[in-house]
């Protein structure tokens, strides 16, 4: 009797040792494909790295080619998106939390940007390529693309911003208009200061996923050979991952190879601003 | 005198203010009327495209027909099968991938690992999800689909495995992280109350929590199929672009977000059937999108189990 027990028990920790040490291997396998992923990209694109690669144009001859087109195209775009999106983002998220009453007509906004979210960003695209670049006859310029761009990441704005504006606590609020502030000079003094850190990290991060996007800028109809750098809101552009996707589109390996050396300059760009905001959280976020 | 000035100076900082006070919230309303704006925007800029495209192609011949073929010159075939076929391929390849390994690490992480241990792997989840979808595009062509061939010799270069299960990487966090979300909400008195009648841990994730989390689990699992199937830049590059109704993951097909992009690289004349289509698989797109997305916020909302 006692021994069947002991079986059982033996036989349930040993199931328990199993599944812990598979639920373990499975989470470690992430791990081991971002490290795979990052070695190849390395290895295949470092030795292409170099300040000609950054100042160059896009070539037909993969060792000459470069990505100054690319990389001033993403600045001119990010200029139009980061103000417009955190503009209208951080306005819409200060109006939820503390304008708005508790209705439907709020409950249906806060559907809307939850919905918004998951559409896929190439159903933007379409939307940019009718209403900017054929309604408003923009054409297939840098400003329509910010402003789709814009839209892109207004949802992934307006959420981090409304999570910092609740983590204010009401007595900050409640003691400024204790002290015969108005509603707006509580939000512009006291509120918005202590919920800066956490809205500027939440931006950071949208515009990180606004510069590693693809597919809308595809189809409002960036260019994919640039030999040029934007002038003005109205030039044509390309962006690095476009850039990245020609080369990778290639069947030519020494495309692939300079695809990859791309990679690497987007990358970095990711990850300085990722620490970036990572720094800002750390630092300045304080906690009531 | 002095005194009359100061007056009227803070009678008119008082009007100032009480005009600021009105303004304020009514542009900051503007800011909120966009985000509607920018759906009604979608909707209606699909729709009258669709209707456009549906004046020139019978909606049965879309919905009914097995052949995608816009190119040819003549008699062109304008049938959705296929490419919802080939983007449903790559979405299921991708859940193969994804739910093992996303339900093993949100396990791991909320039930067996210690804190140091979340430390490191958090960040790393975060990393990956973090990283651009043109680089896991790069990695599926260059890396996956080489491995693949080696494994199996009949592997097409263009195929629905690779991008599939590199998709499947790349949602892999999400479904860890909010799976582990709904798992941590679960209330740790059970979970001791389970430990002490001498259950393993094992049994107490598997018995207690996750029946106990389950809805958040499932919604996790529908928002992530809906990722993958919106999925563009990974199923370009390396899922091929001919479209063809089949169930075989090794040879070459093209989803729905795929042909958008190929129309819009090659100049597709705008006015012409071609330019419309895009619309009409976008819309489809969008639909799929939406209702998985609604089936997710009705899931959590409908059967959470409240403590």
């Amino acid at each position: 009797m006692m021994n069947v027990q002991k079986k059982k028990l033996t036989k349930k920790i040993y199931i328990n040792l199993f599944f812990k040490s598979l639920f373990f291997t499975a989470t470690s396998f992430s791990l081991v494909i971002l490290a795979v992923l990052l070695y190849r990209i390395f290895t295949q694109g470092w030795e292409h790295l170099s300040l000609d690669f950054l100042t160059n144009f896009a070539s037909r001859k993969p060792e000459e080619a470069g990505i100054k087109a690319a990389i001033f195209g993403t600045l001119w775009i990010m200029a139009i998106t980061a103000p417009v999106s955190i503009i209208l983002g951080v306005g819409c998220a200060i109006y939820l939390e503390m304008y708005a009453k508790q209705n439907a007509f709020t409950r249906f906004i806060q559907t809307n940007i939850s919905n918004l979210a998951g559409v896929p960003s190439i159903v933007f695209g379409l939307l940019g390529l009718t209403v900017f670049v054929r309604v408003l006859e923009m054409g297939r310029s840098v400003l329509a693309g910010g402003l789709t761009m814009a839209l892109l990441i207004l949802p992934i704005i307006v959420v981090a911003a409304q999570e910092a504006l609740r983590s204010v606590p009401r007595e900050l609020m409640e003691a400024s208009y204790g002290m015969g502030a108005s509603k707006w000079q509580t939000i512009q003094k006291v509120v918005l200061p202590a919920a800066l850190p956490s809205i500027i990290t939440g931006c950071i991060l949208a515009l990180s996923r606004a510069i590693g996007e693809t597919a809308p800028l595809l189809v409002i109809g960036a260019l994919s050979f640039v030999a040029f750098v934007p002038e003005s809101i109205w030039s044509g552009f390309t962006v690095l991952p476009i850039q990245i996707y020609n080369w990778t589109s290639r069947p030519q390996a020494e495309f692939h190879d300079i695809a990859a050396a791309g990679i690497i300059v987007l990358l970095v760009i990711l990850f300085i601003m990722n620490s970036i905001a990572v720094l800002i959280r750390n630092k300045f976020s304080k906690r009531y | 005198m002095v005194s009359k000035l100061i007056e009227e100076k803070k009678r008119k900082q008082k009007t100032f203010i009480a005009i600021r006070e009105k303004t304020i919230p009514f542009l900051l309303s503007i800011c909120a009327i966009v985000s509607i704006f920018t759906t009604l925007g979608i909707v209606f800029t699909l729709l009258f495209e669709t209707v456009t495209f549906f004046s020139r192609v019978p909606f049965i011949e879309f919905i009914t027909s097995k052949e995608w073929t816009p190119f040819f010159k003549s008699d062109p075939s304008f049938g959705i099968l296929p490419l919802i076929s080939g983007t449903l391929l790559v979405a299921v390849t991708a859940m193969f991938v994804a739910i093992p390994l996303g339900l093993s690490a949100a396990i791991y992480l909320s039930e067996y690992a210690g804190e140091k241990t979340r430390k490191v792997i958090k960040p790393i989840l975060e990393v990956l999800a973090g990283i651009p979808t043109i680089v896991y595009g790069f990695f599926a062509l260059t890396f996956v689909t080489p491995v693949l061939q080696k494994i199996i010799p009949d592997l097409s270069f263009f195929n629905a495995l690779s991008p599939g299960i590199v998709v499947g990487i790349m949602i892999t966090p999400m479904i860890a992280s909010l799976s582990e979300d709904a798992m941590n909400a679960v209330p740790n008195s059970i979970r001791e109350g389970a430990l002490a009648l001498g259950s393993t841990r094992f049994e107490v994730a598997v018995k207690v929590v996750l029946p106990a989390a389950l809805s958040g689990i499932v919604a996790s699992f529908v928002l992530a199929i809906s990722r993958a199937i919106g999925e563009t830049m990974i199923v370009t590059i390396a899922g091929g672009s001919t479209p063809t109704l089949t169930l075989d993951v090794t040879q070459s097909i093209q989803t729905m977000t795929a042909y958008i992009v190929q129309v819009s690289l090659g100049d597709a004349t705008y006015g012409s059937t071609i330019y419309y289509s895009i619309y009409a698989v976008g819309m489809t797109l969008f639909i799929f999108t939406l209702i998985m997305n609604l089936i997710a916020q009705y899931i959590s909302r409908k059967f959470r189990e409240a403590y």
